[in-house]
């Protein structure tokens, strides 16, 4: 209480001559109002409103966000702390250097890393020089032509220093449009006929429900569950009802979205409506990853036209940016994030069919999972469940990657085996390289050796080896590498993308990483973690995250027992 | 908010091999410590809603393939949970162990429920890594930032964010990453924290904790007792420690449910402070009063010399009835506290009344609410609030007028933030844009001085449009004729000019309020300190009554009291124009009872007002007073005025706990006790009566308020034996039906209960006026206004307006707060707050000394830019004696109510002029 204080009578003045905490400029304010323009200021555009000014600015100052946060009525910790979970937004705050115009991302998942993508970065790095910044950034969704280097939003596929070099140079920073079936075109070929027929009565939802059941589709995102009775939920609940399409793909491995959506958009697009009628859809969100910029705009203009000159009543359709966030593929962090908040998962239950976006009953889909509707429907039932490999129905969109001959999109039969698929789609092994070992279903769904090469993939097949399908996500790998490095690959990746809710995978992929590092694996006590992390994670992340970790142990011991 | 738990109905599950019942509501982890079975848990705490983040309390379900959060999950019948085998515990210890890892060496403070649990589950020496700690952050004067112990539970985020809404704190980046932040990653000193420490209460581990390790002490003994700032009336603990406060917790109380503001949690210091007045003084010959006289408290001796208790006593009483004697009892007046309890306001009353002789006694509340006071006892016959201000929790729409409980009732605040988050619409009426605009359905930034059109506007839309409550109207109201005349020339295209706000707008919102379920006002001084501010509180009063939004839940009329115990001193009779109860001295009946409880003459002419005291007393008319626990030489308007009537004094006699402005011209001190030093009982802004407890014992020689009055009221002649406050507060239920039901004992055990209570047995009663209004027929009374113009409007000579008001950090005349170390830190200074465009046009920007003048005065302070505040207007707090405000503003009067126009007055800026090197009251502070 007596202390003696010296006070300085300017910093007295300066500190007590504003109000608490930050406050906007006018400057700031003006080109904040400029840059949303009369664009809503509803909270749940606070994403899209941060890629607004990412994108013109280049990076998002302190100031840009305080007076967003003020044009939006919010605190400023709100748009903080949404704006800093997000890896695209660059936060800059005063006294820091904003980033340099042009950005280099490299992948650094599983396949880039097996196809030398460390050095790839270091080499960058040191020839690109300071003007350009090159970032490590988790798997792009491009893994059939790896290791990937993304210029801009141009991605350079199988890349050399010299060829991200020609593109830096050149300045090609957008991204190139795959040649796609067009709206027209897809017309021609009697697109949105079965869509037309629905609306105008032709056809009956619970028909089409019911052949959506017996086709027996299940999620192709991932967690596999069945299509036409998750139709059959929703449809239960009072309306308003939403949908939400989720498209971002980010499970490393997987690239079979982005390779329909780049070849056939309005089939997914049609699939997507004909789901809405059947169930009773006020209003449809598509969420996109941003790191398929190439796919944004064909969606974008393929929006435009399909409002433009819609084949019949349509709900509203709105796209949205996600923003290099791999968790907000677990639905319910898409939800969240299509809500202007941060891509943190929803404690279950209430599961989203009975709440999802904003408090509303929703159908959430993969963008693959619609995909597959209007050729099920027309065709039948039964010519889905007539394909099929080893006892298993139906065909898959495998995404294959690795130490194969031909990787990329194979649609095969479901419950086919690893060794089928690379003998009959992927032209065998590469040259020098023999099958060792491979990721069933992505970084998540476990890793198997060869000699395990013959167990049919699809859902529920694998769980018995503590692996699943997931996405359909596969990576092959060779004796030139280690199961024990492409699992420390995944838990790094796991570890960077963990939303950080909850201390099994918070704290438990970072000790993971930790102790994948040593030399030596304290196995126990990794086993220990493990099963804390596979029963206590709120989510699929921190659930799946440890399947590495227990395959490494349990199936490539040898790689553990002495310095390999 | 957790669901609400239904005792009558039970489910039956099986917890670990044994039937258990849990309530309708409750969650496993409830259900479970409730049967006495302990599952850890350290994101989930009690009163806040469970996030089931952190996953110590995980339990298998069977049926489920993963593990469940007991803390998220509730029972349904016959579930099977098991908390306590190998699966279940080992998650839970892993958990443990992972969290332990990251945690510095020592706990920052004794009760960390980390490591709690870790003994609990024999969970040490972590096999794993620690992580990279953060440094400590010790910028804020009272709280210290440590997140090397943060466990990333986020209960200090839901307490800033969905209890406080103070919406400081955030979790920001992700992963291993995540922490936790204060606005954008800033310093929480340099941040929008207000200091309320509600996340510091929060904190299970101490990551946030008390400055310099106050948690670390352990207290002697926990008194539970009241704040003593705000009329809200937050209940709270003091942790005490060798008779000094230490630390100052959140209770769970019905007006704040633990919540407490910076004010209550970190200003509880001042009782100590070196100029605390702890001998008599006795005015020195050669210290000769003026207007302008001033001590400094560090140096009362320059003026006074010290006295025994006898001496000085008997000097105060002498000196009263000298007076009495020779100059007749209208020559005497005394001021009460509205700070201090309902028994000492009571005696107060009672001297001036049995042993003065006049009615010549008043307080502060004709600085506040008089004009709210005196138009509700009109309208609807009760001065004090219809509905609690939790009420607002059942309100649909909630109407906020000139009022800004943000900075004034901060805890009340939250709750209407809280509603607001849950679906209430507000509006809030008000010409500065204050912080809680962000949250308002419709804000209203209506032209200061413009109420009446405004709300006229209003009530002409509600009558043209047919939204009247004609049955309302019908039955319980009077007069609604007169006013629907009225109101006719007061359309909103035509007062849409006149106010600032469109007729769009104006109709929007009248509709909103008239056809909601349940809306309910409050209102502060903007409202009521204007020469109509009786007018603008008629009018409020009108808009409920037509719209019939009165009378039941989440409605009504709330004008947000705003000392601790104003409510209390007005109940008690310490005005001028009523006895206890609010019956008027010339009322007959009420004359005739109080002669006989009190067993003397009284006069039946209601006494002078606060301002027409001084007035008296600058011409001489009035020449002796007894002030309490008040300080009008910095509240009343016009200080020059002001302190010459207390300088031309006779006989002035003060009774302060600190050498306030009003004593540096007494003849007479008496050291008095501070809240934390006495017991008694104070009524809140919601009738709520609760009692204070004494934590620590008196400094010095101050003695009780309570014993100081009665031993004046003895030498006065009056009989008087009261052993304590407890035979003062048995009187009172004597002179007052109000409390008549409310036994001193039950108020001991249950800290709170609402009146009216007029038996004993009688629960208490938060709403009013369900049935009938407490006037003689039974029905509200609804009085016209019309447009009345603030008494002094700016013109070429003084062009812009002086609102005066409060800070949030202080205290009124901040006698008390500028004494707090934490609150004095925050803000130490006297600044005006004014527009950037407007600081601009006078070639100034932030940070510069501006020198504001007045008709009355002059005062420098730093220029705050606020673009919240209206152009051509500048807003003054009254807390810095170093730039008294009331030097500046007009003492024009209400008619009616007496109050004074504080809140409008014609002023001008020019730049430059000093503050003083020194500030504030630590003297030894200099300033380079």
């Amino acid at each position: 209480m007596s202390e003696v204080k010296i006070v300085n009578q300017d910093k007295l003045r300066k500190r007590q001559g504003k109000l608490k905490g930050r406050i906007v400029d006018p400057a700031a304010r003006a080109e904040i109002a400029a840059v949303l323009g009369k664009t809503s200021r509803a909270k749940d555009l606070l994403i899209e409103h941060l890629h607004k000014i990412q994108d013109k600015f280049g990076h998002i100052s302190a100031q840009h966000l305080a007076a967003l946060a003020d044009e939006m009525k919010l605190s400023q910790t709100e748009a903080y702390e949404v704006a800093t979970f997000y890896h695209h937004f660059d936060v800059i705050k005063e006294g820091e250097t904003p980033p340099p115009a042009l950005t280099v991302r490299v992948c650094d998942s599983v396949t880039c890393d097996m196809f030398g993508a460390q050095a790839l970065i270091k080499d960058l790095k040191a020839s690109l020089g300071n003007g350009i910044r090159v970032q490590s950034v988790p798997c792009v969704g491009r893994c059939n032509l790896a290791p990937v280097a993304v210029v801009g939003q141009n991605p350079v596929d199988n890349a050399t220093v010299q060829s991200v070099k020609t593109q830096v140079q050149a300045k090609t920073v957008t991204a190139p449009i795959t040649d796609y079936i067009s709206y027209q075109q897809y017309l021609v070929e009697s697109g949105y006929e079965l869509y037309k027929d629905c609306i105008a009565g032709k056809r009956n939802a619970e028909d089409i429900i019911k052949i959506m059941e017996n086709s027996g589709l299940r999620g192709l995102g991932g967690a596999g569950f069945p299509v036409g009775r998750k139709w059959r939920i929703v449809a239960g609940y009072a309306a308003p009802r939403y949908m939400a399409v989720n498209i971002d793909e980010g499970e490393p491995g997987t690239f079979k979205d982005r390779h329909y959506l780049e070849l056939d958009p309005h089939r997914f697009l049609e699939g997507m409506l004909i789901a809405a009628w059947a169930v009773g859809i006020a209003k449809i969100w598509i969420y996109l990853r941003d790191e398929y910029a190439g796919c944004r705009q064909i969606l974008e203009k393929e929006l435009t036209n399909l409002k433009k000159n819609p084949p019949a009543n349509m709900p509203d359709i709105e796209l949205r940016r996600g923003a290099g966030a791999y968790i907000c593929g677990e639905e319910s962090a898409m939800v969240e994030s299509i809500e202007g908040k941060r891509g943190m998962p929803r404690l279950r239950p209430p599961f989203l069919a009975e709440v999802g976006l904003f408090g509303r009953p929703t159908l959430e889909h993969n963008m693959e999972s619609v995909y597959w509707v209007r050729d099920i429907v027309e065709k039948g039932a039964e010519w889905f469940t007539a394909h099929g490999r080893h006892e298993r129905k139906g065909l898959r969109s495998f995404s294959i990657s690795g130490r194969v001959k031909k990787p990329g999109v194979h649609l095969a039969p479901a419950g086919i085996t690893m060794r089928e698929l690379i003998n009959e789609y992927c032209d065998g092994m590469l040259d020098g390289h023999e099958f060792y070992g491979y990721f069933p279903g992505g970084a998540s769904g476990g890793i198997l050796p060869a000699d395990m090469g013959d167990i049919p993939l699809d859902f529920d097949t694998l769980n018995q080896y503590g692996c699943f399908i997931g996405s359909a996500a596969v990576i092959v790998f060779s004796q030139h590498d280690r199961a024990r490095d492409l699992a420390l690959n995944s838990l790094k990746f796991f570890e960077d993308e963990s939303c950080g809710q909850c201390t099994p995978c918070r704290a438990g992929t970072a000790k993971a990483v930790q102790l994948m590092q040593k030399t030596t694996w304290d196995q126990p006590l990794l086993n220990e973690l493990s099963g804390a992390m596979m029963d206590a994670s709120i989510c699929g992340l921190g659930q799946a995250a440890p399947n590495p970790i227990s395959c490494v142990i349990k199936y490539f011991p040898q790689e553990l027992m002495s310095r390999n | 908010m957790n669901a609400p738990i239904n005792l009558s109905n039970t489910i039956a599950f099986n917890l670990n091999g044994n039937k258990v019942e849990a309530f309708e509501g409750e969650t496993i982890l409830q259900a479970a410590k409730r049967n006495g079975i302990e599952i850890p848990h350290l994101c989930y705490m009690e009163g806040m809603r469970p996030d089931g983040n952190c996953r110590s309390c995980m339990v298998e379900i069977k049926g489920e393939r993963v593990l469940a959060p007991s803390c998220c999950r509730a029972p349904k019948p016959d579930m099977e949970v098991i908390s306590n085998n190998e699966r279940a515990l080992a998650s839970q210890k892993i958990v443990l162990e992972l969290l332990l890892a990251d945690m510095p060496k020592q706990d920052y403070k004794p009760d960390n429920e980390l490591t709690y649990w870790a003994k609990k589950l024999k969970v040490s020496n972590p096999r794993f890594e620690p992580r990279m700690s953060p440094d400590a952050d010790l910028s804020n004067a009272a709280i210290a930032v440590n997140l090397d112990a943060c466990i990333q539970c986020t209960r200090c985020v839901r307490a800033c964010r969905e209890e406080q809404v103070n919406d400081v704190i955030g979790y920001a980046f992700r992963g291993e990453h995540s922490e936790i932040v204060f606005d954008m990653g800033d310093p929480m000193g340099d941040s929008t924290c207000v200091t309320c420490g509600e996340c510091v209460q929060a904190c299970p581990t101490g990551a946030l904790a008390p400055a310099k390790n106050a948690a670390q002490i352990v207290p002697d003994k926990k008194v539970d007792s009241v704040c003593p700032y705000c009329g809200v009336g937050c209940q709270l603990t003091y942790h005490v420690k060798d008779n000094h406060i230490i630390q100052v917790v959140g209770r769970d109380g019905p007006a704040n449910h633990g919540r407490l503001c910076v004010k209550g949690r970190y200003g509880f210091d001042y009782s100590k402070h070196q100029h605390r007045l702890t001998t008599p003084l006795i005015r020195r010959k050669d210290a000769l009063k003026s207007e302008t006289y001033s001590v400094d408290p560090a140096n009362p001796l320059a003026a006074f010399r010290e006295a025994t208790w006898d001496e000085a006593l008997d000097f105060a009483a002498n000196g009263f009835k000298k007076i009495k004697a020779e100059k007749g009892r209208l020559a005497l007046a005394g001021f009460g506290s509205a700070k201090g309890s309902n028994e000492e306001a009571y005696l107060f009353q009672k001297l001036v009344r049995t042993g003065f002789g006049s009615n010549n006694v008043d307080h502060c509340t004709r600085l506040c609410h008089a004009s709210s006071v005196v138009a509700l006892l009109e309208g609807v016959g009760s001065g004090a609030v219809s509905n609690p201000v939790a009420d607002v929790q059942y309100s649909d729409v909630i109407v906020i007028i000139g009022a800004n409980p943000i900075v004034n009732h901060p805890v009340a605040a939250t709750f209407i933030k809280n509603a607001v988050k849950k679906g209430a619409k507000l509006i809030l009426i008000d010409p500065r844009r204050t912080e809680l605009a962000r949250l308002a359905t419709h804000y209203l930034p209506f032209k200061p001085d413009t109420d009446v059109a405004l709300l006229n506007a209003l009530l002409h839309v509600i009558v043209t449009e047919g939204l009247v409550d004609e049955k309302f109207v019908a039955e319980r109201t009077e007069n609604y004729a007169a006013l629907k005349e009225n109101i006719q020339g007061y359309s909103p295209e035509v007062m849409g000019p006149i106010c600032g706000i469109d007729a769009e707008t104006i109709k929007q919102v009248a509709r909103l309020y008239a056809k909601s379920k349940a809306s309910i006002i409050l209102w502060g001084m903007g409202i009521s300190q204007h020469v109509h501010g009786t007018d603008n509180a008629r009018c409020l009063i009108a808009l409920s009554m037509v719209t019939g939004q009165v009378g039941r839940r989440g409605t009504g009329l709330h004008p947000l009291r705003g000392q601790n115990n104003v409510q209390g001193a007005s109940d008690v009779g310490l005005i001028p124009m009523s006895f206890p109860d609010y019956v008027r001295v010339d009322n007959p009946e009420a004359h005739a009872k109080f002669e006989k409880l009190w067993g003397t003459e009284l006069d039946s002419k209601p006494g002078l007002t606060v301002v027409e005291i001084i007035d008296a007393a600058v011409d001489g008319k009035i020449t002796g007073m007894y002030i309490e626990g008040e300080n009008p030489a910095m509240s009343d308007p016009n200080t020059h005025h002001a302190r010459l009537g207390l300088s031309r004094l006779e006989h002035l006699v003060v009774q302060d706990i600190f050498m306030t402005e009003t004593a540096y011209l007494a003849d007479v001190i008496l050291p008095a006790s501070t809240h934390a030093e006495k017991l008694g009982t104070f009524t809140n802004t919601d009738r709520l009566v609760q009692i204070g407890r004494p934590a620590m014992t008196l400094p010095g020689d101050a003695r009780q308020d309570l014993w100081i009055i009665q031993e004046i009221g003895k030498r006065l002649g009056l009989d008087w034996n009261y052993a304590g406050p407890k035979d003062v507060f048995n009187e009172m239920r004597l002179a007052m039906p109000s409390i008549a039901g409310i036994t001193w004992e039950r108020l001991e055990s249950e800290g709170a209960v609402t009146y009216p209570c007029e038996q004993e047995g009688d629960p208490g009663q938060e709403v009013i006026f369900e049935d009938d209004f407490p006037r003689p027929n039974g029905r509200a009374k609804l009085v016209p206004a019309d447009i009345i113009h603030a008494d002094e409007r700016p013109d070429a000579d003084y062009p812009m307006v002086l609102v005066t008001g409060r800070m949030l950090e202080h205290w009124h005349t901040g006698s008390m707060t500028r004494r707090s170390g934490v609150l004095d830190a925050i803000e130490p200074a006297p600044i005006a707050s004014i527009h950037p465009l407007d600081l601009d046009a006078e070639g100034a920007k932030a940070g510069d000394i501006l020198t504001i003048e007045s008709r009355r005065g002059s005062i420098a302070l730093i220029a705050r830019a606020d673009d919240g505040i209206p152009r051509g207007s500048v807003f003054i707090a009254f807390c810095y004696y170093e730039a008294a405000a009331n030097l500046l503003t007009n003492p024009a009067l209400d008619p009616f109510a007496k109050i004074a126009e504080v809140k409008y007055c014609a002023v001008r800026l020019t730049k430059g002029g000093d503050i003083p090197t020194k500030l504030g009251y630590h003297s030894e502070a200099a300033v380079a």
